[in-house]
């Protein structure tokens, strides 16, 4: 018998795979962006917005929302679909992805497009201003939670790691970072091994130690199994005095077969037969762009 | 009115001042806050003094991020990180989304107690006028400093100040109001007009009084807004005397000597010459040697005024 917890995880998974099918519609139609990133992130994202973030769709500037700062902003096209699921602006828009004159950026512009709470694109830059609104948060006695989503390739940039150690020094329990741990980047380090189908390009090797040494509660969840991701982030809300970083142990291109793993997706244009193959694997076989 | 004032207390004391106006203003530290005299704030908001380390990428994302909650981030650093270390953070999380962020820029130009060419900045005006939404000021002494951090904070944007260690000459009275955009006649003159900016301008005022030693009549004009900078007032200056001589502590090549040339090349073609540091960087010294060989002297700006009326001399 189905429970009503059941059904609810359900309609929240078809949430996700929607979101990725737009993703990759999006991508094809604008003849460029990303697509391992976006789709890797797409259930942490769904869960969020849909069930963690204490957000209002019709009221994107209310002070005193939760906020999510995408800071790998190559991603955005997920972020976009997501918002564009939960509300924020039609998903007809996502057609003006990349386009001149569209809200969609091809980087998160937050003077553009409502429900982006920061500019992202540069990397290894979302987590110092998730600092400092989790600071003022502190500072004017606002309750609000702040999440950053990391990529685990832009954590090789220096100021991730500033922020690590500011964070941690001013007990920023009101901070939750989501490390999307997929293992890959743009191009990466040759790994020792290749394992099978896995592309043999690297990202970092377990970084939840690394942030451990800096101070932060390190937590660990699957990132494609919806019913851990929502409790890992209730989780996180229960921590006090220091950071959290979650580990989101996830897969470049997640969802599209022939995509999972390969670094040579992580941007790259799509053909008439890639979106069919991709709209088949994501649950719509026979559909196009 | 004291006799000269150094902007670093002007910058502590007025931090004070403006924290009981806007309950939302902080200040962010990059660990030099004894040198800043960012420390004088500190010691009265202690709850709104916040050390970032010495780490300036991120300080200059947490001014981002804590703007876009309202609240009003004063950055405490030298000018040589805050402009080179920060760059990308300042264009992307501040300059770009126009954030409400103020860069309290430091111990800028030659005159850094002696550490030499890796803490001076010869070329942050430069790179800050060429930086979209940036408003970039250089006042002039510590009064005019107080007046240009009292509308900084009262404008929304981004505002690049660009500040001095040492004491310096006070030259405007104490009710003295600046004007974004605007230049300020400081002296009349007839034969060649000296446009300066920031500390350099006293130094063209002492010029203009070597130069009518010799019977030669310079009007010096102050121009503290490097961007936005309205040309009328530029135009109106050149077209008095027909000669034009830019001097600052900077280099030549982009800050007001390149601001002027840009307006006087598009609305009214002058003969110009660009006074200030020629291409090139410091080194340690004291004060007075250091404008001594790097030609920033009075005697030195009084010498590029008679150098361009010679040339020009019929």
């Amino acid at each position: 018998m189905q429970t009503a917890v059941d059904e609810e995880l359900n309609a929240l998974r078809e949430t996700a795979r929607e979101a990725r099918r737009l993703v990759v519609q999006s991508v094809y139609k604008a003849t460029a962006g990303h697509l391992g990133g976006p789709l890797s992130a797409a259930d942490v994202l769904t869960v969020l917005y849909f069930k963690v973030l204490n957000v209002d769709p019709r009221r994107p500037d209310w002070p005193d929302r939760d906020r999510f700062i995408l800071s790998k902003g190559h991603s955005a096209i997920g972020l976009y679909s997501v918002l564009a699921l939960r509300g924020y602006f039609p998903v007809a828009e996502l057609d003006t992805f990349d386009e001149i004159d569209s809200r969609l950026q091809g980087h998160p512009d937050m003077t553009k497009t409502p429900g982006i709470d920061m500019a992202t694109g540069s990397l290894g830059q979302g987590l110092s201003p998730g600092v400092g609104m989790a600071l003022a948060a502190k500072l004017l006695g606002k309750n609000f939670h702040t999440w950053v989503m990391l990529g685990d390739g832009e954590i090789q940039e220096g100021q991730i790691w500033e922020a690590a150690l500011v964070a941690e020094r001013y007990h920023l329990d009101n901070l939750t970072a989501v490390l999307d741990y997929n293992g890959l980047q743009q191009y990466g380090w040759t790994a020792s091994v290749s394992n099978g189908k896995r592309t043999p390009r690297i990202s970092i090797d377990d970084p939840g130690r690394r942030w451990a040494a800096w101070g932060w509660n390190v937590l660990d969840m699957d990132g494609h199994d919806l019913e851990a991701i929502l409790a890992t982030c209730r989780q996180a809300l229960e921590a006090k005095g220091r950071p959290t970083i979650i580990i989101s142990h996830s897969v470049k291109g997640k969802g599209v077969s022939y995509m999972e793993n390969d670094y040579n997706w992580h941007s790259k244009p799509l053909t008439e037969a890639d979106v069919a193959r991709a709209m088949s694997d994501l649950g719509r076989p026979g559909e196009g762009a | 009115m004291a006799d000269t004032l150094a902007m670093r207390d002007v910058f502590a004391n007025t931090l004070v001042e403006l924290a009981g106006t806007y309950p939302n203003l902080v200040v962010l530290d990059g660990d030099l806050a004894n040198s800043t005299r960012a420390e004088v704030f500190e010691q009265h908001y202690p709850d709104r003094f916040l050390e970032m380390g010495i780490a300036e990428q991120n300080m200059m994302g947490v001014a981002a991020g804590m703007a876009t909650v309202g609240m009003i981030p004063w950055l405490s650093s030298f000018a040589v990180f805050l402009v080179n270390r920060d760059l990308d953070q300042l264009r992307m999380v501040v300059a770009q989304p126009g954030l409400n962020v103020k860069i309290g820029a430091g111990y800028s130009g030659l005159f850094t107690a002696r550490t030499g060419k890796t803490h001076q900045d010869v070329s942050d005006l430069s790179i800050m006028r060429a930086i979209p939404h940036m408003t970039v000021v250089a006042p002039a002494d510590g009064v005019e400093a107080r007046s240009v951090m009292h509308v900084a904070t009262a404008s929304p944007g981004p505002w690049y100040v660009r500040l001095v260690r040492d004491p310096t000459p006070v030259i405007f009275a104490a009710d003295y109001q600046y004007v974004p955009g605007e230049v300020v006649t400081l002296r009349a003159g007839t034969d060649v007009t000296i446009v300066g900016t920031g500390v350099q301008s006293v130094r063209a005022l002492q010029a203009a009084a070597l130069l009518a030693a010799e019977g030669i009549s310079a009007e010096v004009v102050h121009a503290p807004t490097l961007k936005p900078l309205n040309p009328a007032g530029i135009v109106r200056a050149a077209e008095k005397t027909g000669l034009v001589v830019t001097t600052e502590e900077h280099t030549i090549i982009g800050g007001l000597g390149g601001a002027v040339a840009e307006i006087l090349g598009e609305h009214r073609p002058t003969p110009l010459r660009r006074h200030g540091l020629m291409d090139l960087y410091g080194e340690s010294g004291s004060n007075d040697a250091l404008l001594e060989k790097y030609g920033l002297a009075p005697k030195h700006v009084a010498e590029a005024a008679r150098a361009l009326l010679r040339a020009t001399a019929r």
